[in-house]
């Protein structure tokens, strides 16, 4: 369970920045927040502790009635998105309250999550990395499955079997990349590396959680 | 500000504005920045550019030069502090943008004609 405050944002494209010693760093511009806090969710009412926050000035007609009476508790904008996350304790934060991309520091590892690029229909080689039949001497065996399975005993083909079919469009979080840069001033996040998506989709920044025994 | 003035201004910080204005086929010397064992020095690399890559902030030339009778290429990414400084020699006359084939030739034949109506700064 990740148990501090995130960030939305937008992912903007990428570009190359380079280091004191000279090396060129692969860097993703994500513009991220101001996002305003809409909900505090605490333990007494709610049976866990979290904060809900929200992201992305939207027209007062893009939104429904109960979504804008829900950001009106908060005396919020109308917002796009919204996301909460869960700590171990919320007084820290009041409804409101602004969140912006001042909460991480550079050199920091963050999770992003965002929905990666859809593919469509993407047959073996490129939604399983299978390798290809030969594509000349006679072959008409080019981009084929392969074996399924077995034949009479078992006589199907075992779930999970991997085949051809949807690949993209899913979340997906990238973990453990490192905060190169941060511009408050313009809400701009440099992050090293690639991240889901494609340039203009909604992106979330988490600090990293990070698992397992720790040096 | 549109996504793109945006990236843009995030490179401006790292992209040079002196840099001469290069051509393919062009002889140049370019101050290398290497470091060797805690100290900084600037090691010059004469050669002649065979070929340009444009990209922005991620633009390439590569110069080739014979040294002790081998032929080597380097790939520089002319925005990197690594390349601390770039001198054209001499301007070449040339009819291709890539220059592969110096690649099979040795000796007299890897020449490449001058021209005179391109400064050198």
């Amino acid at each position: 369970m990740i148990v501090s405050v995130g960030i939305l944002g937008t992912k903007l494209g990428m570009t190359q920045i380079f280091d004191e010693e000279g090396r060129s760093i692969p860097v993703t511009v994500v513009q991220a927040g101001p996002c305003t806090v809409t909900q505090i969710k605490t333990a007494e009412t709610d049976g866990y502790n979290s904060i809900q926050i929200g992201y992305k000035e939207v027209a007062q007609k893009a939104l429904n009635k109960p979504e804008l009476g829900h950001l009106a508790k908060s005396e919020a904008s109308p917002l796009r998105h919204l996301r909460e996350y869960r700590l171990k304790s919320t007084v820290d934060f009041q409804l409101g309250q602004q969140i912006g991309v001042d909460i991480f520091e550079p050199d920091q590892l963050v999770d992003v999550t965002g929905t990666s690029i859809g593919r469509g229909f993407a047959g073996y080689q490129k939604r399983h990395n299978f390798k290809r039949g030969p594509m000349s001497h006679g072959s008409k065996n080019h981009r084929q499955p392969g074996s399924t399975g077995a034949g009479t005993t078992p006589g199907r083909v075992y779930p999970g079997k991997r085949m051809a079919g949807r690949l993209g469009g899913s979340r997906v979080t990238i973990r453990k990349l490192r905060v190169v840069k941060i511009d408050s001033e313009r809400n701009l996040l440099l992050i090293g590396g690639a991240i889901p998506g494609k340039p203009g989709s909604l992106i979330n920044v988490s600090p990293a959680n990070l698992v397992g025994r720790s040096k | 500000m549109n996504v793109q003035e945006i990236i843009r201004s995030v490179e401006a910080d790292h992209i040079k504005s002196d840099l001469p204005t290069l051509y393919v086929g062009d002889t140049i010397k370019v101050g290398v920045r290497i470091r060797e064992g805690g100290k900084e020095r600037v090691q010059p690399y004469e050669g002649t550019i065979i070929a340009m890559r444009n990209g922005g902030i991620n633009e390439t030339i590569t110069v080739r030069r014979i040294f002790q009778g081998v032929g080597v290429e380097r790939v520089f990414l002319l925005h990197s502090p690594r390349v601390d400084s770039i001198t054209v020699l001499r301007r070449g006359k040339v009819r291709r943008a890539k220059l592969y084939y110096l690649r099979d030739r040795i000796g007299k034949a890897t020449r490449v004609k001058q021209r005179f109506d391109r400064p050198l700064k």
